[in-house]
């Protein structure tokens, strides 16, 4: 591969881990290595490490310190809010509500709860933009209807649903409602009250904290039981001993981002905007998927018409740009995104699809050298395509 | 993860193009749920004198797509027809195992064209012409 300065534009898939928060994390993994339950001072320091971590992560959340439980990763998050939830409300009723374009850590959960224990879900479609009709989940709610989790921002194209007015058709109808806001850490405000949220999950390296962190806040009172047992660790919610220095990691990452959250999203919308333009401008039969205004300030995703999206990955890749696609054919059947399936782009379209998602360390000379280079790479693959015809979007 | 050779061919791909007037032309795979090959054929004294694909899918499919084409030119149709994915891959250098499936349309599609030449030349081409 060719020497050259590379361009990251993969953000939504993850995120370089902070300076300032690795300089945090240090210390936990040779001074304070003690057990944050044991009461010498090597385990005072690391209980010291989690404790202050705690408090940061109910800060932006606007929640108490008891309301939160650390874990492993945004879809152990998930699979507590769903699994913990409806085990504890087995007796109530086995209907859940979500929706179509869920991450896979809340869909693969739902659907094995269908399966294994005669669970019934209601997936809940969205229009083009892939916007959630909160009318849809009021009419779906049953009065055995025991959860509703709709995600804050889509991984994919980036769409933000409307969770405080879904919020309040849930609280008023009594069902527990959780959110999961993986994507939407360290850029959405994430205050629960505001947001009328029971649980709430996020992950720690969506927001320049380590991989192999998440948390999961749960409103007090919120029926719930744990899904990993043993010691009385998160309060009983989650044992297993406390990853000190990630926890410590997300703790110091999720305050970082929040500190200047608004300024840098400013930021983001322009270099996004000036992308989405360039893009859309330059390369013909190209579409943005998702929903114009409502999308997260990092997120742009576009198809281009007549093209695999895989080939326009791997051209950029040896251009020293990363991004993502929606068709990934690395099963023999090539299933397109499920999430612009959901959005009703036809499936040859939705494998054209491909996603560029901006952060902190990139500039407007990284987004104008995409759309200097994204142009021709399109444009080359077309000319091998045996189903591109110029206008063929239109 | 990639040779040398499949870069080579993913970003230079070679006999890339459509004939008007092919002597045989086949399409294989569906783009809606996989990969999707066409392939153009000229043939002269039973060799394949000129071959021409488009592909749609990706880089796996394009590289081993350019590669099979270069392999044939110059064969004669049986020796087109004995063209394996095997083969195909190996002249590549290998693929990473999810991607060998995209490797597969290739040879089909130069087996379906040679077929399809043969079934609509078989009387034309018994006697030698001038």
């Amino acid at each position: 591969m060719p020497q050259l300065t590379r361009i990251y534009l993969d953000h939504a898939a993850t995120t370089a881990v902070d300076p300032r928060v690795l300089k945090a994390m240090l210390p936990y993994w040779t001074e304070h290595y003690g057990n944050p339950a044991s009461l010498y001072d090597q385990g005072r320091g690391a209980a010291e490490g989690l404790n202050r971590a705690r408090k940061q992560v109910a800060g932006i959340l606007g929640c108490n310190d008891n309301e939160t439980v650390f874990t492993s990763c945004g879809t152990e998050s998930d699979n507590l809010a769903i699994r913990g939830v409806t085990t504890a409300l087995r007796s109530k009723g086995k209907h859940i509500i979500t929706t179509t374009i869920e991450h896979h850590a809340i869909l693969r959960t739902c659907e094995q709860l269908e399966q294994l224990d005669g669970y019934k879900v209601t997936y809940l479609p969205v229009d083009a933009m892939g916007m959630v009709d909160p009318d849809d989940v009021r009419k779906a709610i049953r009065p055995d209807t025991v959860l509703i989790s709709v995600m804050y921002a889509n991984n994919e194209i980036g769409t933000i649903q409307p969770i405080a007015e879904i919020g309040a058709i849930a609280r008023k109808a009594g069902v527990v409602f959780h959110t999961d806001a993986v994507q939407a850490g360290g850029s959405l405000p994430l205050d629960v009250d505001q947001l009328n949220v029971d649980l709430l999950s996020l992950s720690g390296h969506k927001f320049y904290a380590p991989k192999g962190v998440g948390v999961l806040y749960i409103r007090r009172g919120t029926p719930i039981v744990p899904i990993q047992t043993g010691g009385g660790q998160e309060r009983g919610m989650r044992a297993g001993t406390s990853n000190v220095p990630y926890i410590v990691g997300l703790g110091e990452a999720l305050v970082l981002a929040h500190q200047d959250r608004e300024q840098e999203q400013a930021r983001l919308v322009a270099l996004r905007d000036r992308l989405i333009k360039g893009v859309l401008t330059l390369v013909p039969d190209s579409c943005l998927n998702g929903h114009p205004m409502r999308r997260l300030a990092n997120n742009a995703n576009f198809i281009f018409a007549g093209i695999e999206g895989e080939a326009v990955q791997m051209k950029l890749d040896w251009a020293g740009i990363a991004c993502s696609t929606g068709s990934a054919c690395a099963s023999e059947e090539a299933e397109p995104s499920h999430v612009l399936v959901a959005c009703g782009i036809k499936k040859l379209l939705a494998r054209a699809s491909i996603r560029l998602t901006l952060g902190r360390e990139n500039t407007e000379e990284d987004v104008d050298r995409v759309i200097e280079v994204l142009p021709p790479i399109v444009q080359g693959i077309r000319d091998l395509s045996p189903i591109y015809s110029v206008g063929m979007l239109s | 993860m990639y040779t040398d050779k499949f870069i080579e061919h993913f970003q230079n791909p070679r006999n890339v193009g459509v004939m008007d007037t092919p002597d045989a032309y086949s399409r294989v795979g569906s783009p809606v749920c996989g990969d999707f090959m066409e392939v153009y054929l000229m043939v002269e004294d039973g060799r394949i004198q000129n071959i021409s694909f488009r592909t749609f899918g990706c880089g796996a499919a394009i590289a081993s797509s350019s590669i099979a084409t270069e392999m044939v030119k110059g064969m004669t149709l049986d020796e087109a027809m004995a063209l394996t994915d095997d083969d195909v891959v190996a002249a590549l250098g290998g693929l990473p195992d999810p991607k060998l499936h995209c490797s597969n349309l290739a040879a089909s599609a130069i087996h379906k064209a040679v077929e399809k030449y043969i079934a609509e030349h078989a009387v034309a081409d018994a006697p030698a012409e001038s």
